[in-house]
């Protein structure tokens, strides 16, 4: 029975490990399986939302709930936590080892620093502003903005736990500049040196995900993701046009 | 000339979004690569006076094959590669756009962009989920025989 309770337990932080991360319900729900199958559990009930997952061992045991807080994408962890549950497949781990191995990356923080993501946030603004039809003389501010957007944005993130308030952060930010540099002559065209600063920001990736969840048949977990990834394109372009308005 | 402009580009902007997404810094380069064939081909079409959105999904199935490749070869979860492959494809900018066209009080606009949002996005989930069927298909039929 204890034996048992190791395993719900490795299961339980995979799921969560790879939810956290952005993964798949689809992904999620099958890793924790097959870890399952793997200790020979039969019958093995998941079901994960983006916010919490359930998890049972059998059909009439005991149910198991874990909730999810704080969700970002994280390919790293997902990868890592990938070559574990193929581990365990292979036999190569017994329950309790990979328990600890999983409960060490949990811990983990495996992000690039703060002013790497930064850079990184500079450079592709710049070049969406370029490839979303904009001209050259708009990549060099659509660097700059986005690089202060995305920094503010992660700042505030930071100080406040509400998500919308740092994209709102974000999106002001990449206004302001975007309209300062056009008004002293940076740049061809305003909007698309603001579409190319905002792209690190948006939720792209996030609604592509939702439409993915929902034709898998996650019909929950892909309208709340859905409804996530609204409310982030909502705070950017609410952000955005305050600048306007007080212009 | 603009296509190696373009090339350099999506380059960037996928590679510096696998660093966003903080991939593995080893498939840095591979993801680049995926999201670069991508745009390109996406690119390409719509130049060809393609549709936008069968050039979105046609686009995503390139992506997609290109990650079911490197995820064998590197033997790392697929996600790594098409999650930062399909970011020059996917409608972020055009959302955003919708949202700033509500938020104006531009409602009709607004809504016509959001439409064109769900379109773009539900032809990248085909353009991914098409490669996964062939790649499922591939996989269970030696096993009949």
């Amino acid at each position: 029975m204890k034996e048992h309770i190791t395993i719900v337990k490795v299961c339980l932080l995979a799921g969560k490990i790879m939810l956290k991360s952005g993964a798949e319900t689809s992904r999620v729900e099958d890793t924790m399986n097959r870890i399952a199958a793997a200790y020979d559990l039969e019958n093995v009930q998941s079901y994960a939302t983006p916010t919490a997952i359930n998890f049972s061992i059998g059909v009439a045991t005991e149910t198991n709930f874990l909730r999810i807080n704080n969700r970002s994408t994280d390919l790293h962890k997902i990868a890592v936590v990938n070559h574990i549950s193929r581990q365990i497949t292979a036999g190569e781990l017994d329950a309790r080892e990979a328990l600890r191995t999983i409960k060490h990356i949990d811990d983990k923080k495996l992000h690039f620093p703060g002013w790497v993501q930064i850079i990184a946030a500079a450079f592709v603004s710049g070049s969406f502003a370029y490839m979303f039809g904009g001209t050259w003389p708009d990549v060099l501010p659509a660097f700059i903005a986005g690089a202060a957007g995305f920094a503010g944005m992660i700042a505030c993130d930071r100080l406040v736990d509400i998500r919308f308030v740092s994209e709102f952060l974000g999106g002001f930010i990449i206004g302001i500049l975007a309209v300062a540099f056009l008004h002293y002559g940076f740049g061809a065209s305003l909007d698309r040196v603001i579409i190319g600063a905002v792209m690190p920001m948006v939720p792209g990736v996030p609604i592509t995900n939702a439409v993915r969840d929902l034709m898998a048949g996650h019909l929950v977990a892909g309208l709340s993701k859905g409804v996530e990834a609204g409310l982030t394109a909502f705070a950017i372009g609410a952000g955005i046009a305050l600048v306007f308005g007080l212009v | 000339m603009i296509i190696v402009a373009h090339l350099i580009t999506s380059f960037i902007a996928s590679a510096g979004f696998g660093i966003l997404f903080n991939a593995p810094r080893r498939d840095l380069v591979h993801s680049g690569l995926v999201g670069m064939f991508g745009w390109i081909l996406y690119y390409t079409l719509t130049t060809h006076e393609m549709d936008i959105v069968p050039a979105t999904v046609l686009g995503a199935m390139l992506v997609a094959v290109l990650s079911q490749v490197f995820a064998r070869f590197r033997k790392t979860p697929i996600i790594i590669f098409n999650i930062s492959g399909i970011i020059p494809l996917v409608p972020g900018g055009v959302a955003y756009d919708a949202m700033q066209h509500f938020v104006e009080n531009d409602y009709f606009t607004g809504v016509q962009l959001s439409a064109q949002v769900m379109l773009l996005s539900g032809g990248i989930a085909i353009g991914l989920m098409f490669s996964e069927v062939i790649n499922q298909i591939i996989r269970k039929f030696p096993a009949r025989r």
